[in-house]
């Protein structure tokens, strides 16, 4: 089916931000509600011009916490939702990305990178956010993160996104950093019907004994509001009917379900770029921003015959942990490039068989590449956060 | 067990679900009465019914109800039905929740929601203190009253809810007590049938936590206090509607507001109809 009102398929130069809104028309979104924070807001912006033209809705809410419970609510009542912060809206976002968690709502949290902790640098770059996107919100979750490093990625993951929204049934998390969203540069758009979009699985019919949610299968159909299902939502831990329960055994069988349904697929899921590793002693891993300036350390190093290498976790969670093992068998040393004081170091370090050394950029620039590349030309040295494995 | 021809509302209630939590005396179930009498006079179609609670012994409430049922997070029930009735605004969607739920914790939500007069029936059972979790003290407990968290007399002002409702742009908004089971009936009915957003201050009792702390001993003694202290007055002046178990002005209670202006959802449809060029 071809909607009238999408972007126009060819060539656009485009800023992040402007790119992502346009992506989730396409992918099917139609309901936003969100509150202003930069560097998120021309999603926003945008969205209040785009949505109401191709017949849907719009809503500012009065903070973020109201905005992603909201885009839960809409989501039940059967529309494709999305919402976009930064970093202290995504803080207050976190109590609801749990409750869209345990009751497996699809929709989509845009949360735009800059700096912290608290209001930080509020228009400058950071990637503070890597751990939050994972543990933020209490309790056990499986989170499905994409981190973009290109507008053009920032379009293209937006609907894949919405698509592994549908398919696993839970909020997925857009991470891109200050600087994705607020570049312009050249996107190329496809024909409608060269993009894969999921459509959501609904329950049509319920029996009053039948279950509501199968936890023995990974992907049950979910059902909408004011369709007559008479089905019950809970927060509270719940049985297959979603009744509430205080059952130890209950719990273990809905989390099973819940973080099962994404470690099965993880293979499905996990999305990565390998650059110049076949003969890598080093190996830098970075995200975002950070892998841009980390591919022409890499260019510029393999110049000057560094044999050095780039890993991209494009899906920051699941952890793209069987391809980090792999590569840091191969490797002398992995170094873990980002704008933060360590985060997704942890991750790799607990998944590496090289030593592992941090590169921590202060969040307010982009790094410079030049001393990047001065300081990895240095021999190794026994760095205080060094540490190595024993065998 | 009982055996017969069943409860007169079993096809409105998850049956299988009972008995429920609420403690012996407590005014809540009179309150789901209430509802599902509303709810069949009201002739709404039942899978059009949406009913969305927060946390707390209130927000249980819409897990007994055969309809469509949505537990949320505390104090974002409002925000969630903001979401939900903008997506879908066919759905008749009821929030039945407590004074902690929605003024505590959810005070800025619901202020907001009857600012954008978002078509919702927000009916708020307000036991006074914090029920479910051993009674302290809220916004909504009297000044002076004693509770698990205020052992000197809660030192606060509380709110005045119809007053404050009013103010933040509510379309209807009513008060009555778990003994006034008709008058609020008739409210929860109108409810339905008004466009935008209404609003239902339900006073209650809760003998283990609130009452026995502030003379109260049982549930009886404080719908006796009802009984004796309220005034039903439509025409109330409002800024003087707070309530007070002192014994020296009486507790107000009303079909106090009733006043239509364009919802939400109409002024977003034009806005839709006048730009969409996606058909």
């Amino acid at each position: 089916m071809i909607v009238k009102g999408l972007i126009d398929p060819g060539k656009h130069f485009i800023s992040g931000n402007f790119a992502c809104a346009e992506a989730a028309l396409i992918a099917g979104c139609r309901f936003y509600a969100g509150y202003p924070i930069t560097p998120s807001s021309e999603i926003l912006e945008r969205l209040s011009s785009r949505l109401p033209m191709v017949g849907g809705h719009f809503v500012e809410m009065e903070d973020e916490i109201g905005s992603m419970a909201a885009i839960l609510g809409a989501a039940n009542a059967g529309l494709k939702s999305m919402t976009a912060t930064s970093g202290p809206g995504f803080s207050l976002m976190q109590e609801n990305i749990g409750l869209g968690m345990i009751t497996e709502t699809p929709c989509v949290v845009v949360n735009e990178m800059r700096s912290g902790p608290s209001t930080g640098i509020p228009t400058r770059v950071g990637q503070g956010d890597i751990m939050q996107a994972h543990w933020g919100t209490h309790g056990d979750v499986e989170s499905i993160s994409y981190c973009p490093n290109s507008v053009q990625e920032m379009f293209d993951l937006t609907i894949t996104a919405f698509n592994s929204a549908e398919k696993y049934r839970q909020p997925v998390i857009m991470l891109p950093d200050q600087v994705i969203g607020h570049m312009s540069e050249k996107i190329v758009v496809k024909q409608p019907w060269e993009y894969e979009i999921v459509p959501r699985l609904t329950i049509s019919s319920r029996k009053a004994d039948d279950k509501l949610v199968d936890f023995s299968t990974d992907f049950s159909p979910m059902f909408l509001a004011g369709t007559g299902i008479r089905g019950n939502f809970e927060s509270l831990t719940h049985d297959e009917m979603g009744y509430p329960s205080n059952s130890s055994a209950v719990e273990a069988k809905m989390m099973n379900h819940l973080l099962g349904k994404i470690r099965d697929h993880r293979d499905s899921i996990v999305e990565f770029e390998k650059y110049e590793t076949d003969d890598a002693e080093t190996l830098l891993v970075a995200y975002g921003v950070t892998s841009r300036v980390m591919e022409r350390v890499v260019r510029e190093g393999r110049n000057k015959g560094l044999k050095i290498g780039l890993f991209r976790p494009i899906t920051i969670w699941p952890f793209p942990d069987r391809e980090i093992r792999k590569l840091s068998k191969r490797v002398q040393r992995i170094i873990v490039t980002e704008i933060n004081y360590g985060q997704y170091s942890h991750s790799v370090r607990e998944n590496s068989d090289a030593p592992v050394e941090e590169m921590h950029f202060p969040p307010g620039a982009v790094p410079d590449p030049d001393t990047v590349l001065k300081s990895i030309s240095k021999p190794a040295k026994q760095e205080k956060h060094r540490r190595e494995k024993g065998k | 067990m009982i055996q017969g021809k069943g409860h007169p509302k079993d096809a409105f209630l998850r049956s299988e679900r009972l008995p429920h939590i609420w403690c012996p005396g407590c005014g809540i179930g009179i309150v789901l009465n209430a509802y599902l009498n509303a709810l069949a006079l009201s002739g709404i179609p039942r899978e059009e019914v949406v009913l969305i609670s927060g946390i707390g012994c209130t927000a249980r409430l819409p897990g007994y109800a055969n309809a469509d049922s949505y537990h949320t997070t505390h104090g974002r029930s409002i925000a969630f039905a903001t979401g939900m009735k903008i997506a879908n605004p066919k759905l008749h969607i009821s929030l039945i929740s407590g004074d902690g739920d929605l003024f505590n914790i959810g005070g800025n939500h619901i202020m907001h929601a009857a600012r954008r007069n978002i078509d919702l029936n927000v009916i708020c059972v307000n036991n006074f203190n914090y029920g479910m979790t051993g009674g302290q003290h809220g916004s909504t407990t009297p000044a002076g009253s004693v509770t698990a968290s205020s052992p000197y007399g809660n030192l606060e002002q509380s709110f005045n809810l119809p007053y404050m409702m009013k103010a933040m742009g509510a379309s209807y908004v009513s008060r009555w007590t778990a003994l006034h089971v008709r008058q609020l009936t008739r409210s929860i009915a109108k409810s339905f049938t008004v466009r935008g957003f209404s609003f239902i201050e339900v006073l209650s009792v809760c003998p283990p936590n609130f009452g026995k702390d502030n003379g109260f001993a049982d549930a009886y003694a404080q719908m006796q206090y009802f009984r004796e202290h309220c005034e039903i007055d439509n025409n109330a002046d409002l800024h003087n509607a707070g309530v007070t178990f002192s014994g020296d002005r009486p507790i107000i209670l009303g079909d106090f507001y009733h006043k239509t202006r364009p919802t939400f959802h109409d002024i977003e449809r034009e806005i839709i109809e006048r730009v969409r060029v996606d058909r």
